[in-house]
């Protein structure tokens, strides 16, 4: 491999290595998301259970 | 399925699609530039990806008026998602470009060059932005002033844009010219593609990031209801 492929494949896969690091983060934010919901739901039903 | 998340799936199929056939077309069948060799080829990531960091700042500023004109809250929240995106992609254009200068120029940086500095001071301007909104407390107040901030950056892109033909003195190349694109038309086809790829792949990131900043601020008003 020469010096100016092992670049243009270094471009590329920074290219790709910033949208996974993308997918995952906005996984992480989902995996919160989820678990709010799940928290409010609870607190939710607690609230009826009371009532 | 709901029309918004139909939407979401097909941004996001049309972009993958895009983006592996344009990688493939750059990689394997686009001509060798007779200057440059092997190492143009970051061309057809590195053009379309600056080429969209100005289309996301653009649509950050076209919703910032919006959210000025007709004072819908809404616009708030899409004008800085695509701020959001913009500075992505205007990452993915400084590290690119800096590996496509290392090649060509024998160096990762040059300050002597208009069109580098000056889509630095763009992205740095829009880096502000964030320190801006989040040292405001959510609201109107906020959201306006990041609105007249996103609209201010936003004369920064064709000066930045056109600061490569204003040049006296210039090593970046120029591809786009008054007499059309040089180079050929195999080149120019890829390039397309390429620059669709990354456009879609701005669309299904605005979308999906836009869907879970929604979904975010629900959540908190939900809260805020309960507690």
């Amino acid at each position: 491999m020469t010096t100016s492929e092992k670049y243009v494949t270094g471009a590329y896969l920074v290219v790709l290595a910033v949208v996974l690091l993308y997918v995952v983060l906005y996984a992480f934010k989902l995996s919160r998301l989820e678990r709010q919901i799940a928290e409010l739901t609870e607190l939710a039903q607690r609230r009826r259970k009371a009532a | 399925m709901s029309l918004r998340n139909n939407r979401a799936v097909l941004l996001a199929a049309a972009a993958s699609v895009l983006l592996v056939a344009g990688l493939a077309l750059a990689l394997l069948w686009a001509p060798q530039d007779a200057d440059q060799g092997f190492s143009q080829r970051i061309f057809y990531v590195h053009v379309p990806i600056a080429l969209t960091a100005y289309a996301c700042f653009a649509w950050g500023a076209w919703k910032a008026l919006r959210l000025l004109w007709t004072r819908e809250p809404r616009y708030d929240l899409e004008s800085y998602t695509a701020v959001h995106m913009g500075v992505i992609f205007g990452i993915l254009t400084l590290v690119t470009g800096s590996i496509w200068a290392k090649i060509s120029w024998g160096v990762w940086w040059t300050w002597s060059e208009r069109q580098l500095t000056l889509f630095l001071v763009l992205f740095l301007f829009y880096c502000a932005y964030f320190m801006l909104r989040f040292s405001v407390e959510s609201g109107p107040r906020r959201a306006n002033l990041s609105a007249v901030y996103a609209l201010f950056g936003v004369v920064l892109i064709p000066v930045s844009f056109l600061a490569i033909r204003l040049a006296e003195r210039f090593i970046h190349p120029v591809v786009f010219t008054r007499d059309g694109p040089q180079m050929s038309g195999s080149m120019f086809l890829v390039f397309c593609i390429c620059l669709a790829a990354m456009l879609a792949l701005f669309a299904s990131l605005y979308t999906n990031e836009l869907a879970g900043k929604r979904l975010d601020a629900r959540l908190r008003e939900l809260r805020e209801a309960l507690e």
